[in-house]
C-alpha cells in the first residue's frame, strides 16, 4: 500500500501563549512512500518526523492537505478506521496483561463479520508470535521480559491484525547498542518476510542508513531529501543532509571557487570544471582524505587513533568548521607530519561543494 | 539486637506511645467484655464470661444499630464509589473548567459535618406548619410529603445514607481523579489505533490501571461506613435509639455515656463484635483483591 502526501501542513498552537507564531511540525510535505518498502523518517530531535508518524497513524490531524492510502483519502478517518498498526516508542504493552492477552487485544475488538473465534484468535497469536520469535515468553507479564522482547511484543500486537500500514515511533531507542543492531536486523527481516509497508521514525542517521529502503531526512518540518540511502548519502542536496548523515561526520570547511579551481585558503585542493567564481563550503567526507606529502591541503597534526580496521587521523586547520578533521585512512598506511603539518590529497567523489549562503548543492563536472 | 540497639533507642519513644494509648487500651476492652458488671468507680466486677456478649446481642436496641450500619454499609460504599468513579470519569475529560469543578465536587469535604446535617434536615425536614425544599419539590410533581427527618423508617433511611454517599463523595473523587490522570496517555492512544471502543478500553485498561485506588477507596469505605455516627447525631440528633437510627458506635457510646449509659462492659463486647466484623470485611476486601488488584 503506497503512501501518498498532498501538501501536508501540521501547524501546532505556540506553547507559550504569549508568542502568537504557531510552530510548524510539517510543512507541506509532497511525496509518495512506495508500497511495501521500509521507509526511514531521519531528522535531528524536534524536526517534526513524529508528528509525521501520528499524521499517517491519524492520531493527529492535518491543519492542510491530503494524506492517501492508495486511492483511498484517509485524512479525515479515524486512526481505529485506518488499519494501521503503531509501535509505541515506549511499547505501550499493557502492564496488568500477559503477552499473550497483550497480542490478542486488537483481535477482540473485531466486531461484525470479521469476528474471531478464540481458535482463531489463538491461531493468529501464535503466528505472529512466531514471527517475532516469542513463542516461549507468551505468558508473562511485561514488566518480566527485557526492553528487546518488550518491542518484539510491541511489533507481534502491531502485526497480529495484518496492518496495511507498519508505524514504529524510535524502535530502538530504548535499547543498548548490542540489542539495537539486533533487532534492526530483526524489524528488516520482520518487514521483508511480512512485504507490509513499514514507516519507521528516528534521529539515528546510521539506523535509518542501515535497514532502510529509502530514507526521507527532514529538518524543522521541511523535507530535506529523499531516496535510497546510498543516494542521499553520495548525493546530498544542502549541506545539512550532508552534515547529518555519515559518522564521522563529514568536514566542512570554508573556501572559494576562483577559476574553476577549489580553494581552501590560498591552497587549491581540486578542479571545478565550469563553476562560477564564489564562495562555498567544501564538504569532505573523512573517507574521502588521502595522505600523501605532496598533496595540496596541509593540516595540522594533532593526532592519530587506531581502529585496527582503519585509522583516524586528528588535524585542524584554520578554515575548517567545527572542532577537529577526522579522516579516515587505511590502516596500512602510514602518517607522518612533517613539522607537524599532515597534508592530504582529496578524491573528488568524496568531496561536496555547497553555496555558502543558500548552503545549496553546487554540482561540478567531472 | 546489640547492633540495632540505636535503632531501637531512636524507636522507644513511639513505641511506648503506642503501647500505652494503643495496646494497653485494646486489652483493656477485650478484657472488660469479659468482666460481668464491671464498675469504673469501685473497679468491681462479679464475675468473669460471655454474659456481656449475651447481654448485647439480645438487645433490641443493638439489633437495630447492627441492621441499620449493614444497610448503610451496603448501600453507601458501592454507591459513593461507582459515582465517584463515574464523576471523576466525567471530569478527567473536559479541560477548560476542571479546576473549578474539582473545586466544587470538593468542597464537601472541607464542611463541618454538623452544618451539612443542618443543611439536609432543612431540606429534607416536614412539619405541620412548613415544608422543606425536598417536599416542596414531591408536592409540585403531584407525589404525597414525608418527613425525611421525623417521618417513617425507609425515608430516614434513604436521607441518611444520601447524606453519607455525599459526604464521603470529594475524597473519593479526588483519589480517583489523581489516579486517572497518572494513566499513561499512550496506553489509550494505543487502544485507539486498535480500534478498542470506550468501554472496553474503560474495563479493560482504565479500570486495572486505577484498580489500586479503587481497591483503597473501597476498604476504607467499608471501615468508614461500618465506623459511622457522628454523620447519624448530624441528622437526628444524639437521641438516636428513640429515632431508630443508631449505629453500632453509636450503640457503643450510648452505653457508655448516654442517658442510660454507664455499662463499660456491655460497650466493650459491642465494641469488640464491631472490631471482629471489620476484621472479617476486610480480609474478604484483601482475598478478593488478590485476584482483580492490579499492582505495578
Amino acid at each position: 500500500m503506497k503512501i501518498v502526501f498532498e501538501h501536508l501542513t501540521k501547524r501546532f498552537p505556540n506553547r507559550n501563549k504569549r508568542i502568537k507564531d504557531e510552530v510548524v511540525a510539517v510543512s507541506d510535505f509532497n511525496f509518495t512512500i512506495p508500497d511495501g518498502k521500509l521507509v526511514g523518517l531521519l531528522g535531528p530531535s524536534g524536526c517534526g518526523k513524529s508528528t509525521a508518524l501520528n499524521l499517517i497513524c491519524g492520531l493527529e490531524k492535518p491543519t492542510e492537505g491530503r494524506i492517501y492510502f492508495e486511492d483511498l483519502d484517509v485524512t479525515d478517518l479515524e486512526p481505529e478506521n485506518r488499519g494501521v498498526g503503531l509501535v509505541f516508542q515506549n511499547y505501550a504493552l499493557y502492564p496488568h496483561l500477559t503477552v499473550r492477552q497483550n497480542i490478542r487485544f486488537p483481535l477482540e475488538n473485531l466486531r461484525g463479520d470479521k469476528k474471531l473465534s478464540k481458535e482463531e484468535m489463538e491461531e493468529k497469536v501464535q503466528a505472529a508470535a512466531k514471527l517475532v520469535q516469542i513463542e516461549a515468553l507468551l505468558d508473562r507479564k511485561p514488566n518480566e521480559m527485557s526492553g528487546g522482547q518488550q518491542q518484539r511484543v510491541a511489533i507481534a500486537r502491531a502485526l497480529v491484525k495484518v496492518p496495511k500500514v507498519l508505524l514504529l515511533d524510535e524502535p530502538l531507542s530504548n535499547l543498548d547498542a548490542r540489542l539495537r543492531l539486533k533487532t534492526r536486523e530483526e524489524i528488516k527481516r520482520i518487514q521483508v518476510q511480512t512485504g507490509i509497508t513499514t514507516v519507521f521514525v528516528t534521529h539515528d542517521q546510521e539506523e535509518a542508513m542501515s535497514i532502510s529502503d529509502m530514507i526521507v531526512v527532514m529538518k524543522d518540518g521541511v523535507l530535506q531529501q529523499m531516496g535510497r540511502p546510498q543516494e542521499v548519502y553520495d548525493e546530498p542536496e544542502n549541506l545539512f543532509v550532508a552534515m547529518f548523515l555519515g559518522t564521522p561526520q563529514i568536514n566542512v570547511f570554508k573556501g572559494a571557487i576562483k577559476g574553476e579551481k577549489v580553494y581552501i585558503g590560498d591552497e587549491a585542493v581540486m578542479d571545478a570544471k565550469g563553476a562560477a567564481d564564489r564562495e562555498v563550503f567544501v564538504a569532505v567526507r573523512p573517507e574521502g582524505f588521502i595522505v600523501d606529502p605532496n598533496g595540496p591541503l596541509s593540516c595540522t597534526f594533532i593526532n592519530r587513533e587506531v581502529m585496527g580496521r582503519d585509522t583516524s587521523v586528528i588535524a585542524s586547520h584554520a578554515l575548517f568548521e567545527g572542532e577537529n578533521i577526522r579522516a579516515i585512512i587505511p590502516s596500512e598506511e602510514d602518517v607522518t607530519p612533517v613539522n607537524g603539518i599532515v597534508r592530504f590529497a582529496l578524491k573528488p567523489f568524496k568531496v561536496k561543494l555547497f553555496d555558502s549562503i543558500s548552503e545549496e548543492r553546487i554540482r561540478i563536472k567531472s | 539486637m546489640k547492633k540495632n540497639l540505636a535503632a531501637w533507642l531512636c524507636l522507644l519513644p513511639a513505641l511506648a506511645f503506642l503501647l500505652v494509648f494503643m495496646v494497653y487500651p485494646l486489652v483493656d476492652v477485650f478484657i472488660y467484655s469479659f468482666e460481668e458488671g464491671y464498675n469504673f468507680a469501685s473497679q468491681s466486677y462479679f464475675g468473669v464470661g460471655l454474659y456481656n456478649y449475651n447481654y448485647v446481642l439480645h438487645d433490641p436496641y443493638f439489633i437495630q444499630a447492627l441492621k441499620n450500619t449493614f444497610i448503610i454499609v451496603i448501600i453507601t460504599v458501592p454507591l459513593s464509589t461507582g459515582i465517584a468513579l463515574l464523576i471523576s470519569l466525567e471530569l478527567s475529560k473536559i479541560r477548560h473548567i476542571r479546576n473549578f469543578f474539582q473545586t466544587v465536587y470538593f468542597l464537601p469535604y472541607v464542611t463541618n459535618t454538623l452544618a451539612v446535617g443542618l443543611v439536609f434536615m432543612i431540606l429534607f425536614k416536614k412539619t405541620p406548619y412548613s415544608n422543606g425544599l425536598v417536599n416542596i419539590l414531591i408536592q409540585f410533581f403531584g407525589g404525597k410529603g414525608v418527613d425525611f427527618i421525623d417521618g417513617p423508617y425507609w425515608a430516614k433511611m434513604f436521607v441518611m445514607c444520601f447524606y453519607t454517599i455525599w459526604i464521603v463523595m470529594p475524597f473519593k473523587i479526588l483519589i480517583l481523579t489523581s489516579a486517572l490522570a497518572s494513566v499513561n496517555p499512550m496506553y489509550y492512544k494505543a487502544a485507539k489505533v486498535d480500534n478498542t471502543s470506550p468501554f472496553r478500553t474503560f474495563y479493560k485498561i482504565t479500570l486495572p490501571m486505577i484498580s489500586p485506588m479503587v481497591f483503597y477507596l473501597v476498604i476504607t469505605g467499608f471501615i468508614g461506613a461500618f465506623k459511622a455516627y457522628s454523620d447519624e447525631v448530624a441528622l437526628f440528633g444524639t437521641d438516636l435509639n428513640a429515632a431508630g437510627m443508631n449505629t453500632i458506635v453509636g450503640y457503643v457510646y450510648d452505653m457508655l455515656y448516654g442517658n442510660s449509659g454507664g455499662y463499660p462492659s456491655f460497650a466493650s463486647a459491642a465494641a469488640l463484635m464491631l472490631f471482629a466484623i471489620v476484621f472479617t470485611i476486610t480480609t474478604i476486601n484483601l482475598m478478593v483483591s488478590r485476584k482483580t488488584v492490579f499492582y505495578n
